[in-house]
């Protein structure tokens, strides 16, 4: 039976949206250990011989099912590497719903690096969904260093949805993907970094197949002293689309590196890249000053809107 | 009740100070719209800046219901019942119109009454509620979800500044039955209108005109625009370019 601690549900809600133990099919993983998991007739979840990850089948033609992978963490100190493997079906339709959320109190870090590959199957589409969220007010940081790889089958599609706003003070994210004929791939990442956070986010999209896209765009805020670097590299190497975008607001002392990379390497590959870095408009602020907001609400309301 | 009394503002241009407003005095009664007109360059943005805060005079009062307003914030004259609507709406990334309105309405309003406030704009609200204020949005959109914001908003002051710049005919035509609305349900309320446009100024109370700064004329609207028809302070119909040097408005 599954038990957890109001802190563990609080971190739960904060990366899942999960207010009780999920439908379908799911693993919750707290503190280095399965604290709950169940299977489903169309989605089968297996735990890894070392304990150290899953491996999560999915039968070809499940359609409307979810699976959900949270991870908490709230004992200071633990460092864990784990491995997910995703094998998607032809034809399915699915949501996987991941996150970490880290509660550390005490002085030691606390790590969690999720490594998760995707082997999205012929016509199949799935939705990602991966949320980050650190709490605590020990000194040891809540360190988050996701790994994804996704490769797309012919006409596959993959829709992830990456958002870390609040509390994580380091992470080094690394996205993989191999797109195939007229499979697509959408990344929307949305990223907030306090203090002296830092983040990194590389992705690399290899457009292999004709009639392949990519959209990966990424909207991000860098407050107080933190520091973000956003790499992404799209390669064309079929007739393809891709875009890549980053929009940053800095605030403070805040840093941002973009670093849009785009290689062709057919004549009919089309590739974009945009990448726009500044404070907020002042224009912004005084309209919604004039509709009676002070300058700190106004502030707070052009950062929500921007990162919705 | 708003009043100005002797306000002027110095921008430095160049290292040379210019009076942009100067000695500039006049009244906006409970239940009047007024309007300010003339040429371009006349220092008439301004004025709407200094009323709403965004420009601190260089000397001169301000007095807003009986309080002198002179030396409060944006934000606090917005509390004290003064809106705005912007000649250029401002653009958002991310925040939807049904954001902006509530935000306007200063109450957590419902989504039906939102629409509420796009319909009386002609806009459709099922097609505008859920947009972002971006570069989606056309310039007549903008303006007619700006104007939006200040019907949810119900200010005891609204300042419109030129409502009709960068709109098409059509919205023109719209908002002309806008300010009709408002002008019949002005109550204990006040307009003043920036405007060129002949049929802004045709229900007006009252008509300033505004040249190098200064009051030029001031008057009832049947003694004041009888003097003004056919010059660049009104404009009889959508006259492309006839205002705007740049061309840059069908209207």
């Amino acid at each position: 039976m599954l038990k957890l601690d109001e802190i563990q549900k609080r971190l739960l809600r904060e990366v899942a949206d999960l207010h009780k133990v999920p439908e379908g099919a799911y693993n919750i993983r707290s503190n280095g250990k399965s604290a709950g998991r169940e299977s489903t007739e169309n989605i089968e979840i297996i735990p890894r011989e070392d304990g150290q990850g899953l491996t999560v089948r999915i039968k070809a033609g499940t359609k409307n099912e979810s699976v959900h992978i949270p991870v908490v963490m709230t004992e200071s100190g633990i460092k864990e590497i784990v491995y997910n493997d995703f094998y998607i079906g032809e034809d399915a339709d699915i949501i996987i719903v991941a996150g970490c959320g880290i509660d550390n109190c005490g002085n030691q870090d606390s790590e969690h690096d999720g490594i998760h590959r995707f082997f999205v199957g012929r016509n199949a589409r799935v939705k990602y969904v991966e949320k980050h969220y650190g709490s605590g007010e020990g000194k040891g940081k809540r360190i988050l260093n996701p790994g994804t790889e996704v490769y797309l089958e012919e006409n596959g599609s993959m829709e992830m949805e990456m958002v870390q706003i609040k509390g994580v003070d380091d992470t080094l994210r690394t996205t993989k993907a191999e797109l195939k004929t007229a499979s697509r791939l959408v990344v929307r990442e949305r990223l907030m970094t306090h203090g002296d956070q830092r983040a990194i986010s590389t992705y690399v999209v290899d457009l292999m197949g004709e009639g392949s896209s990519a959209d990966v765009v990424s909207r991000s805020v860098a407050r107080d002293s933190s520091y973000q670097k956003f790499d992404a590299k799209l390669i064309g190497n079929a007739a393809c689309s891709g875009h890549t975008e980053c929009d940053s607001i800095i605030m403070d002392r805040g840093r941002i590196l973009a670093v849009p990379g785009l290689e062709a390497n057919n004549v009919d590959a089309a590739l974009v890249h945009e990448a726009a870095i500044g404070k907020i408009a002042g224009e912004q602020i005084i309209k919604l000053m004039t509709l009676g907001l002070t300058e700190a609400e106004a502030e707070e309301q052009i950062i929500n809107g921007f990162l919705k | 009740m708003l009043e100005l009394k002797n306000i002027s503002f110095m921008v430095n241009d160049d290292n040379n100070d210019k009076e942009i407003i100067r000695d500039v005095s006049f009244t906006v009664p409970d239940g009047e719209l007024i309007a300010i007109t003339g040429p371009n360059g006349g220092g008439k943005s301004t004025l709407a800046k200094l009323i709403a805060g965004i420009e601190n005079p260089s000397s001169g009062r301000i007095i807003f219901n009986g309080e002198d307003i002179t030396d409060i914030s944006i934000t606090d004259r917005a509390k004290r019942g003064i809106g705005f609507a912007f000649q250029q709406p401002v653009k958002f990334k991310g925040i939807q119109v049904f954001d902006l309105i509530k935000l306007a309405s200063g109450k957590n309003i419902s989504m039906t009454d939102a629409c509420s406030f796009l319909s009386e704009v002609g806009l459709c609200a099922r097609d505008y509620i859920d947009r972002e204020v971006n570069a989606s949005l056309s310039g007549g959109e903008l303006k007619r979800i700006e104007i939006a914001t200040l019907l949810a908003r119900k200010p005891l002051l609204s300042v419109f500044d030129e409502p009709e710049a960068g709109i098409d005919l059509w919205s023109f035509n719209n908002l002309i039955e806008v300010f009709h609305g408002m002008r019949e349900n002005i109550e204990d309320s006040s307009i003043l209108i920036i405007s060129h446009q002949e049929r802004i100024l045709d229900i007006a109370d009252e008509i300033i005109v505004l040249k190098d700064g200064m009051v030029s004329v001031k008057g009832k609207r049947d003694e004041v625009l009888p003097h003004i028809l056919g010059t660049s302070s009104a404009v009889p119909e959508c006259r492309k370019g006839a205002m705007k040097p740049k061309g840059e408005d069908i209207c």
